[in-house]
């Protein structure tokens, strides 16, 4: 049987959504590696969830930041630290109002997602999280979103409870909201999904956790690339993402905490510039933002990322969101009428990522044939594990797209495909 | 540039789709299993053994298809076999897969068509997957072995 007839689609007339004044062919421009020759063709590159590219204005901003402004902030009064200082605290005010936070100080600068949940794990957590207390979490986590709160319930004797998705990766809201009880002491939950690509009810999520006094952590590294988000307006405790998924740097991420529970907690790692004071006796802790941010931070980075949040205001996150989307109709039209082809990831809600498994073929072999025609996609269980094992399949092939692609690429991706077939005809 | 055809070669495609001694073995006396975390390649291999003889050998998993019909050739090529000549046979086939060494293609009779693996070198770990699962049965290791 040919899965892909069981495939919901949306839309059947897939016609461009996208304004006139959304020039894609002046966005790519702005990516020198996007003139790479893979194979002997052009780069297609089909792995934006799992890092994108970056513009010339974020590599450029890197340059400059060592070419001319690199030295250690917050500490010396000679020209060089105050300059950096300021594009350091510039930056973290770019990113304030990039998620809507209420202060800058909000904005704690970590080495990613990975590093923000960490943090929320192991002080917010440690402190809130008891023997016999239960961690929800969701059926579509990536091992990021699991793992640091496995590790902080076994410390605890606490529980990680787990809400489930139903057939199309849709999260069920009403079993979701069961598992918040009395002794839930923490959500942690994605805004999107990274292998699914569901985009979660992330505003209801909240509302049913603060109803009953649950603070809420959000995964947000593939939802910041893709939509435009408001922290307060989601009213979420906690949201964290990355840098070089939304055409940043890498090493470089952001934890946003509301100010009164941040000021609560107990500081993550000890060492310079999150101090105000030490002595042999006793220390005392530095004030918001710094009290977590320990150690020399990763400048350039922020500068990098700074020069991302200019490059995305400057194409607006609104039509990057819809050209996307478009995209991701048109390529599960395209793709998922192919024979054998079964989607992975159907939510009515979702946001550029198209999974897919082929009949007969797993997904490494496919990866492999793609790459040979310079088409780049993820082939894996894309640390999802237990999402794979939801669906029962070893692992998927996932296309995801960012402002820089085209109906050519998915076109070519079809192709790709196709080629496929002729090969394990 | 490498060929997808010297990868994909038709014996190993047909190995895939129709492997040989794809089963488990009631009599087995020793078996392992094998991992691949990268893509989730997974496979066990039971082993029959007459003393230091493999009298008989089965497998069964999940799999791209270099990874499956490297199980399914190597199960034909390792019977009979001692266990030292088990792990001569593998010990070439990854001088040829890691493409280390060319020389002894000869010897590895029909398992010298995954010779356009060295040209795929993230795929190395799918045509040695079973034969890393093969050894640590022969060891009678009772842990899972990844690639990793």
């Amino acid at each position: 049987m040919s899965a892909a007839a069981a495939v919901p689609i949306r839309e059947r007339v897939v016609k461009p959504l996208v304004d006139a004044q959304f020039d894609v062919e002046k966005i790519r421009v702005d990516f020198p590696i996007l003139r790479t020759k893979v194979h002997g063709h052009p780069l297609v590159y089909l792995d934006n969830a799992a890092t994108s590219q970056k513009p010339q204005a974020v590599i450029d901003a890197l340059v400059r930041y060592y070419e001319g402004e690199n030295a250690n902030i917050h500490r010396g009064v000679h020209y060089l630290s105050q300059i950096a200082t300021e594009a350091f605290e510039q930056a973290r005010e770019m990113v304030r109002a990039f998620v809507n936070a209420a202060h800058a100080s909000e904005i704690i600068f970590t080495r990613g997602t990975t590093e923000a949940i960490n943090l929320v794990a192991q002080t917010y957590g440690r402190v809130h999280v008891g023997a016999g207390d239960e961690v929800l979490i969701t059926a579509m986590e990536h091992h990021s979103n699991i793992v640091p709160w496995q590790m902080l319930c076994e410390e605890k004797g606490a529980k990680l409870r787990v809400a489930p998705m139903n057939d199309a990766g849709e999260l069920l809201l009403e079993e979701f909201e069961k598992l918040l009880g009395p002794r839930t002491k923490v959500v942690a939950v994605s805004h999107v999904s990274n292998a699914l690509g569901t985009i979660n009810p992330l505003k209801q999520m909240i509302a049913l956790a603060h109803a009953k006094g649950i603070p809420v952590v959000v995964d947000g590294a593939q939802a910041v690339p893709h939509l435009a988000v408001d922290v307060q307006g989601l009213d979420a405790d906690f949201y964290a993402f990355s840098g070089h998924k939304m055409y940043g740097p890498t090493g470089i991420g952001v934890l946003y905490g509301k100010r009164a529970l941040l000021e609560a907690m107990p500081p993550y790692q000890g060492g310079g510039d999150m101090i105000s004071s030490v002595t042999f006796e006793k220390t005392i802790y530095n004030k918001l933002p710094h009290k977590f941010e320990a150690g020399t931070p990763d400048m350039a980075g922020v500068a990098g990322l700074k020069a991302a949040i200019e490059h995305m205001n400057g194409i607006g996150i609104g039509k990057i969101a819809a050209h996307e989307h478009d995209l991701l109709v048109y390529a599960t039209e395209v793709v998922g009428s192919l024979p054998g082809v079964r989607l992975i990831g159907t939510a009515r809600e979702k946001a550029s990522v198209l999974s897919f498994v082929l009949d007969e073929v797993h997904p490494h072999d496919i990866g492999t044939i793609l790459d040979q025609e310079g088409i780049a996609v993820r082939t894996g269980h894309h640390c999802a594990q237990p999402v794979m094992e939801r669906f029962g399949i070893p692992a998927t092939v996932r296309a995801s797209f960012a402002a820089y692609n085209t109906r050519a690429e998915v076109d070519a991706l079809v192709r790709g495909i196709r080629k496929v077939h002729e090969v394990f005809a | 540039m490498p060929e997808l055809r010297d990868l994909y070669q038709e014996v190993i495609l047909e190995h895939s789709k129709a492997p040989r001694n794809y089963k488990a073995l009631a009599g087995a006396n020793y078996k392992a299993e094998g991992y691949n975390p990268l893509c989730g390649d997974r496979f066990t291999v039971y082993l029959e053994m007459d003393g230091d003889k493999i009298r008989e050998i089965g497998f069964q998993g999940a799999g791209c298809a270099i990874s499956k019909a490297s199980a399914s050739m190597m199960t034909q090529s390792v019977k009979g076999k001692t266990k030292a000549e088990a792990e001569h046979i593998f010990h070439r086939f990854h001088e040829l897969v890691t493409g280390r060494s060319h020389e002894h293609e000869a010897e590895l009779g029909k398992l010298a068509v995954f010779s356009g693996v060295s040209e795929f070198p993230v795929r190395v770990k799918c045509a040695t997957l079973a034969w890393h699962t093969l050894e640590a049965a022969l060891e009678g290791k009772q842990e899972k072995v990844s690639t990793e």
